[in-house]
């Protein structure tokens, strides 16, 4: 394969028809009614903002869950699809899906690997997940894959506030 | 043709082309596709001439300035002080004791807010922003407000970009103490009308600063001519190293100001008691200046002063033109910014592409553009996107450079829409 192709290759690994989908059609973006908590994450150097919200239940599992906010087709495109799977999942579920992510986002984790990080369940929601593996080869645009995780982690461990930058947590984006 | 109207239509000729070899970041390849680098309004490349004269100041004349009794003292003493009679005759200041280094744009409006502003604002003053402020001329103002109970007062855009005059009449009035305004809008390419803001300003006792990071580099500056009191630059964007900026303001304010910092070299005496500052500009320059920035920031204006500036102009001029031409054609593209009075900066936005997304496609075919809010959130907000793509062109940029820039787009289409 010649090396513009391989490039090709790289932007359409990145650009799959799902995460274009997702970008232009993301489902749940809305804020959960009676939602148990809510976070923003906030990427200060390019504005793209995403708010989390989340309706746990006692027993510990997510019964709805919403992410809408501003951003590029990935980022759109993650939260989307990180609502998509991680809906009627367990809290445990979604800290497990969170690293498995985080690890394909960053090139450490295949998705076979990223598989054996989850229940077996979940196997087919890492598969779809598997198409933001793509920035790997974008070292910037990881951030933008990992936004609404971030988001989602300080969601559920109830605080209301993520950033991609450390030290530029803004408490006056966080929704009230 | 006589042979005096060719060495005239010679001198005012300007081959960007030739230009290109002087660069040699230039030559290099991105992702395997030459290099098309439209971020110079970001940070603009550095010719070699820069590049030497920086190497060579570390190589053979480096020491700390101002200090030592020993020859290579005397000598980088003697390089940093030509930067700034380079810098002085380059702005036309009347002396070099008005151009105060700083290490950026961001320092030198910071140092005026911090000093003039807290000397000088009281409850019911008003600061004068525009809508089109880089976040460097904004925030400064907002800290300074709140210490000192003056309010920020925001003068509109519109539509196309433009700010007219009679935009700013209708903030500035009486209780104006200073307006604070960008030269060219770094996001638009706006050119703004400093010199009958400073009419407007000067007639009820304010004070104007423009911020030139810009501006300096798209045209040549005469501060005197302008009338402004205080004029900010970086040295990176006029194609000079980081890590160096120049406040020029008049002598008198200069004098009448407070210390930014304090520290070696701005002092005239210390004790525990009291101490005095040195005469400016060296009150405003606490600390080892940036020596060897400053040199490179002095090579820049050697090497820009080669050129016939207005013929620079109007190669960037002719760019711009022939770059907004040709995003027309592109479908879903829309220009934003498209004021009269334009610098060679153009934003774009694409019908259901995110600048982002749009940035790292042509970044896979060698072309660097910025998205995103370029640091003028504000402006974003008034314009009712959250980001753009922008190509800013320089010295150095080709028309192959918008014709690669338009044939990547279209690629970006394919794969994006």
């Amino acid at each position: 394969m010649t090396a513009a192709a391989e490039r090709t290759d790289d932007l359409t690994a990145l650009y799959q028809e799902i995460i274009l989908d997702h970008g232009r059609k993301p489902r749940n973006s809305r804020l959960v009614e009676q939602a148990s908590c809510t976070a923003q994450g906030n990427n200060p150097l390019c504005g793209d903002r995403v708010t989390v919200s989340a309706r746990v239940s006692p027993d510990g599992f997510i019964d709805d869950l919403g992410a809408e906010g501003r951003g590029c087709a990935i980022s759109i495109a993650s939260a989307s699809l990180m609502t998509d799977v991680l809906k009627g999942r367990s809290i445990d579920d979604a800290a497990r899906v969170f690293r498995a992510v985080q690890g394909m986002c960053t090139g450490t984790h295949d998705p076979d690997h990223a598989k054996t990080l989850v229940s077996p369940e979940l196997a087919d929601g890492i598969d779809r997940l598997a198409a933001l593996s793509g920035v790997r080869q974008f070292p910037s645009r990881v951030k933008c894959a990992t936004l609404a995780w971030h988001a989602l982690v300080s969601c559920l461990e109830g605080r209301a506030a993520a950033t991609t930058e450390p030290g530029h947590a803004q408490p006056d984006h966080v929704q009230p | 043709m006589t042979a005096a109207a060719r060495k005239a239509a010679m001198a005012t000729t300007f081959d960007p082309v030739a230009v290109r070899c002087d660069f040699p970041i230039l030559a290099r390849q991105v992702h395997g596709k030459p290099l098309v680098y439209l971020d110079s309004a970001a940070s603009a490349q550095k010719p070699k001439a820069v590049l030497d004269a920086m190497t060579a100041a570390f190589e053979t004349e480096y020491a700390n300035v101002h200090r030592g009794a020993y020859l290579l003292s005397e000598r980088a003493t003697v390089n940093y002080e030509a930067a700034r009679e380079k810098v002085r005759a380059f702005v036309n200041a009347k002396e070099p004791a008005e151009i105060v280094f700083t290490k950026g744009a961001t320092e030198a409006i910071n140092l005026v807010a911090a000093t003039w502003g807290r000397a000088n604002l009281k409850p019911g003053d008003e600061i004068v922003l525009t809508e089109l402020e880089h976040h460097s001329n904004i925030v400064p103002w907002q800290l300074v407000r709140d210490q000192t109970g003056a309010t920020i007062r925001v003068v509109k855009i519109e539509n196309d970009g433009g700010v007219p005059t009679t935009a700013f009449a209708q903030v500035i009035g009486p209780r104006t103490k200073i307006v604070a305004l960008a030269h060219v809008s770094n996001v638009l390419g706006t050119i703004l009308p400093v010199e009958q803001v400073v009419e407007m300003a000067h007639a009820v006792g304010a004070k104007v600063l423009v911020d030139g990071c810009q501006g300096i580099v798209h045209e040549s500056v005469d501060v005197q001519s302008l009338g402004c009191d205080f004029y900010a630059f970086s040295g990176h964007k006029l194609y000079g190293p980081n890590a160096i900026g120049v406040l020029w303001a008049r002598r008198e304010l200069l004098e009448a100001m407070p210390p930014y910092q304090g520290g070696g070299e701005m002092i005239s005496t210390v004790t525990f008691e009291r101490s005095t500052w040195a005469e400016v500009p060296a009150k405003f320059e606490a600390g080892t200046p940036p020596i060897v920035p400053a040199i490179g920031l002095g090579a820049a204006i050697d090497y820009l002063s080669q050129f016939d500036r207005a013929a620079v102009a109007a190669h960037e001029r002719d760019l711009l033109s022939h770059a907004m031409h040709r995003l027309s054609e592109v479908p879903g593209i829309k220009l934003v910014g498209t004021a009269q009075r334009k610098a060679a900066v153009q934003s774009f936005v694409l019908d259901g592409a995110h600048p982002h997304d749009l940035a790292t496609v042509l970044d896979r075919s060698g072309v660097c553009v910025r998205a995103g809010h370029h640091c003028a959130q504000p402006l974003m907000a008034a314009l009712g996107h959250t980001a753009t793509a922008r190509a800013s062109f320089g010295i150095y940029n080709t028309t192959a450079d918008v014709d690669a820039l338009i044939a990547a787009l279209h690629k970006a289409r394919e794969i994006l829409l």
